[in-house]
């Protein structure tokens, strides 16, 4: 059973603006093979990140999206009913072992804690998953490398990781880059003028005060990429904002109204 | 008086002065001066009118006011809202003089002007009138129904406040604070005076109700949101009335309790009250953020005020630079003085002149010619270009002003103020330092220190608003009530009432133990269950297919988990509770006690959170909430003590007992909240005649209640309560007719409402 391993790679180089030296450190992190875990608030660029390394490492990249129904055999495979018996089928985790790609599960702690038990053995000195119905054990890739990533901001008490699983991995912490860079972020993903997209980012600013006070979430990186998409394909900038950065993040009715008099009082009439 | 007074010279002069009949000599003293204003005014039909209407209240047998009054004040309210208003206004006052408040004519008539100046038309005039008679009508009384009637108490005070208060109020709420007013008092002489003089509490709440505008405490929290979001500030917004003060109307400031803000903000014309009170609070930051206090001592009052505009503005800038929107708002508040409006021959200009510079330091397209003034723009200009500049530069700056255009006219007692005030900037009294100690600036908001002897007794009242359902609003903070911890008794009488009832226990625990709690919680893996599971049944299937031992566990079933309800038991204790029950020994309040008892022993056995409270009223001022047993308290000796020491009295003000016995049982984290509410009787007070009021309200409470997730039930004793008792309860409510059977009827019902 050969796996396609060129549809896992990462084609071209995604633009991705570094905010430290976090490029640097996961380069040593991957030499060494040590899982790794991004965490931040949503829209950050922790998924950009990861599929920016994957293409700077040139390894493939294999993402998989975690939810509350995602069992252990949606990981590590199962076997599937056929007319005449039943076949093998490997699971993303599983895949990833053995083709030696970059395994990212992403929002790890939306499934069962249960579930993320199966990577405890792939995230040690060990290097391998057994597969206990197929009656396997794989050795991982030597290429192989776990990366999880989790927003600790708006999950319950219930949505945590285990402490066994936390420690398992070297973490890096993100969050909504500087102003300055964040309008250069904005600029060179829209193609929007610098003046223009430092307003954004402004408004961006704004929401992300009001986090706690009604708001769970500011006003995200890419909601201010969003309004600057917008807003480059001829939209006029505060409809644009109004419709990418205030409708999508609230129902509240008083913070919709004090954004709207931000955005209002950012562009001149 | 002699005939030589009354001559006048111009023949024309001469018949008005006929016509008007007259021999007051107060009137001759100013019917020369009224005429010249009535006949820049009226033509000559309407002043015909005048004259007559002036004569009819000259014969009115009142003395010379009504018709003094008239004739002075006529001409401006003819030049307000025309001269077609007379036949109401006499119509009104005829009205007056039939009925006992003829004394109130002259007050009537010298409101007039000051009434129609701010109501601008013949039909808002009408409505005014027509409130007026309104109020006469209904608060003019008759002694037990004979004829010997008083005058309305409250009307001469109306008359008196009207000006002030259409100032602040549409002519429909004018309508309503009268209403209100007379609703509520019009068998009070003395509280109605209060009410109609602005005195009382109510009706300077009612006022505030009613104002147009946008009030602060509509919007505070979009204001609080605006200073966290856009300036990463946050403070304490306190307002300040601007209703009672006619005179020195206080400008914002803040100081070290917060920033303080008027309570009302009318649109200003694109402007909306909102966004005033945004730009008024965004002036502050500003000076929170870039303003540093400069000591003031060696400095004159007018050098402080060049430098406190210079430095508004440098704020303002910093300001705009963050969010260039705010100019737009900046220019539509700031006064647009004109260049020459200020003589400087007679009249001081300084303020004018700085609110020229004011405007042109924030306006780029103001148009101003004068040099002086265009070259100090261009320097702060020049100052502002290099960075944010500091509170010192600019005031050296504002202080060469100064120096450059000072004037000898400056000096004058005659300011010009026109188009000078900028109302959205605070009184900058945080700018200056003075090291020797000013007498102006008491520091009235420093707290005080509570003497050694004063000992805070007991809660404070809490208030709370009371329905009223003639009006369909709330009467805001009617009742007031106080909670105390209820006196103990002895303990063993409770226990002893539990040994009593020992074989109807038995029979409840048997009932506890059946209780099903609720809560749905899937249990799967199960050989038999309700369902079948189908993950799992197609990973057995699988399983079975491949060869491999499948799983037999492919059912799931539901099981219950956890009880989460928690209890407001809620008593009446008012003096009905003394009677005998029918058919027995006890008093109802002793039946209740064993029944409470009961309940309080089979809750605590099932383990649900409760609390008890008793409650009895002495009118509105009066309503004690006696707390029994709180969530944190065991069902112990000194709960029962309390319990044993239950006294009734009084009356049954329900409405304000259910919420506030609701604020503690919403505060509990529990899934169901379940308010028993044991009463005798239907809510009534001494001091509400009208027995609707009061079940009302409470129907009204329990309403609020469901809102907020609350599940309200009533046990009455009172056979006859089906009249009223679904009027507040709907159907959640259960009579028991046979009060001696209440001790097992309370537990069981408790059962039965929460399985």
């Amino acid at each position: 059973m050969s796996v396609d391993k060129q549809q896992y790679t990462v084609q071209q180089e995604p633009f991705y603006q570094q905010q430290h030296n976090e490029v640097a450190l996961y380069e040593a992190a991957y030499r060494n093979r040590l899982p790794v875990m991004v965490k931040g608030p949503t829209g950050c660029g922790k998924s950009r990140f990861v599929e920016y390394m994957a293409w700077k490492l040139n390894k493939p990249l294999i993402t998989v999206a975690c939810n509350e129904d995602m069992t252990a055999s949606d990981l590590v495979g199962r076997y599937l009913l056929e007319a005449n018996g039943t076949r093998w089928l490997d699971g993303p985790l599983t895949t990833a072992a053995r083709i030696g790609a970059i395994c990212y599960l992403d929002e790890i702690v939306e499934a069962r804690q249960d579930t993320t038990v199966v990577i405890h053995p792939l995230t040690d000195h060990r290097r391998t998953l057994p597969l206990d119905k197929k009656g396997e054990l794989i050795h991982a890739h030597p290429d192989f490398q776990l990366v999880i990533s989790y927003n600790p901001g708006y999950q319950s008490l219930m949505k945590d990781l285990k402490q066994s699983t936390k420690q398992r991995f070297t973490a890096f912490d993100f969050d909504y880059p500087e102003a300055a860079l964040e309008t250069s972020i904005l600029a060179k993903e829209a193609g929007l003028d610098e003046a223009l997209a430092a307003k954004l980012v402004k408004i961006g600013q704004t929401a992300r005060n009001l986090k706690g006070h009604g708001l769970d979430e500011g006003i995200s990186t890419r909601l201010l990429v969003y309004a600057a998409t917008l807003i480059k394909d001829g939209v006029a900038p505060r409809d644009a904002c109004r419709m990418s950065l205030v409708r999508p993040i609230t129902d509240d009715a008083d913070i919709r109204e004090t954004l709207d008099h931000a955005i209002d009082a950012t562009f001149e009439a | 008086m002699t005939d030589a007074m009354t001559e006048y010279q111009h023949p024309l002069m001469a018949a008005y002065w006929k016509q008007l009949d007259t021999r007051f000599p107060q009137v001759e003293e100013v019917f020369e001066d009224c005429m010249a204003e009535a006949l820049a005014v009226l033509t000559r039909a309407e002043l015909a009118d005048y004259l007559e209407a002036a004569r009819i209240l000259g014969k009115l047998g009142r003395g010379v006011e009504p018709m003094l009054a008239f004739l002075e004040e006529w001409p401006s309210v003819a030049k307000a809202v025309g001269a077609a208003a007379l036949p109401v206004v006499m119509a009104l006052i005829q009205r007056m003089q039939k009925s006992p408040n003829g004394k109130a004519i002259a007050p009537l008539l010298q409101t007039l002007a000051p009434v129609s100046r701010r109501l601008h038309s013949v039909q808002q005039l009408q409505h005014y009138l027509d409130i007026t008679l309104d109020l006469m009508e209904r608060t003019t009384g008759s002694i037990h129904g004979h004829h010997t009637t008083f005058p309305s108490p409250g009307l001469p005070d109306f008359l008196d406040q009207a000006p002030n208060l259409l100032n602040l109020l549409a002519i429909s709420g004018l309508r309503n604070w009268v209403d209100y007013g007379i609703r509520n008092y019009s068998n009070h002489p003395e509280r109605q005076k209060d009410y109609f003089s602005l005195q009382s509490a109510d009706s300077r709440a009612v006022l505030q109700r009613e104002r147009h505008g946008t009030l602060l405490v509509d919007v505070e929290r979009k204001l609080d949101l605006y200073l966290r979001g856009l300036w990463q500030d946050s403070e304490q917004l306190v307002p300040y009335s601007t209703a009672f003060d006619e005179l020195r109307k206080p400008i914002p400031y803040y100081d070290h309790l917060g920033m303080r803000l008027p309570d009302v903000y009318d649109d200003a014309g694109t402007i909306s009250g909102l966004d005033r009170y945004r730009v008024t609070l965004a002036h502050m930051v500003g000076h929170r953020r870039w303003t540093v206090a400069q000591i003031a001592d060696n400095w004159s009052p007018f050098q402080r005020m060049a430098v406190e505009f210079f430095e508004d503005c440098r704020v303002e800038t910093l300001l705009m630079r963050e969010y260039p929107g705010l100019r737009r708002v900046f220019l539509a508040l700031h006064p647009k003085p004109e260049e020459g409006a200020c003589d400087s021959e007679t009249t001081s200009c300084l303020r004018h002149r700085l609110a020229m510079l004011s405007r042109a330091l924030l306006d780029p397209a103001h148009g101003y010619r004068d040099a002086d003034l265009n070259d100090f723009v261009a320097r702060f200009h020049a100052i502002m270009q290099t960075g944010e500049s500091s509170t010192k530069e600019i005031a050296s700056l504002a202080l060469n002003y100064v120096t450059k255009t000072r004037r000898q006219s400056d000096q004058f007692a005659k300011v010009h103020f026109d188009d000078t005030v900028i109302d959205y900037r605070d009184d900058n009294r945080q700018m200056w330092k003075f090291i020797e100690e000013g007498d102006e600036e008491e520091a009235f908001d420093a707290e005080r220190k509570l003497e050694p002897g004063e000992e805070i007794k007991g809660l404070p009242p809490r208030h709370y608003p009371e329905w009223d359902y003639n009006s369909q609003t709330y009467r805001p903070d009617w009742v007031s009530l106080y909670e105390r911890l209820h006196p103990s008794g002895n303990a063993a009488d409770i226990d002893r009432l539990l040994q009593k009832h020992d074989a109807l226990a038995k029979r409840l625990k048997r009932m506890l133990d059946l209780l099903k709690p609720q809560d749905k919680v899937r249990v799967r893996y199960q050989e038999e269950g309700s369902e079948l599971d189908l993950d799992v049944a197609i990973r057995s299937l699988i399983d079975f297919k491949g060869g491999a031992n499948p799983d037999p566990r492919i059912n799931m079933s539901h099981k219950t988990n956890g009880r989460d309800i928690a209890v407001m038991l809620l008593l009446d204790l008012s003096e009905s509770l003394n009677e005998r029950a029918a058919g027995s020994q006890q008093t109802i309040l002793e039946l209740s006690q064993e029944a409470v008892s009961l309940l309080a022993w089979a809750i605590e056995k099932l383990g649900d959170p409760f609390a008890i409270a008793g409650f009895h009223s002495n009118t509105r001022h009066e309503v004690r909430y006696l707390h029994i047993k709180g969530y944190s308290e065991r069902w112990n000796d000194e709960v029962k003590g309390r319990l044993a020491a239950m006294e009734a009295g009084w009356s049954t003000r329900m409405g304000a007992a259910i919420r506030h016995a609701a604020h503690y049982l919403e505060a509990r984290p529990a899934d169901k909240k379940l308010m028993l509410v044991l009463t005798d009787g239907q809510p009534a007070d001494v001091d509400a005649p009208d027995e609707r009021l009061l079940i009302e309200d409470a129907r009204r409470a329990v309403t609020e209640l469901g809102r907020n997730g609350i599940f309200t039930y009533c046990i009455s004793l009172d056979a006859k309560a089906d009249e009223y008792v679904s009027d507040i309860f709907g159907r959640q409510y259960t009579v028991i007719d046979n009060i001696q059977r209440l001790p097992e009827k309370l537990p069981e019902l408790f059962m039965a409402l929460t399985k």
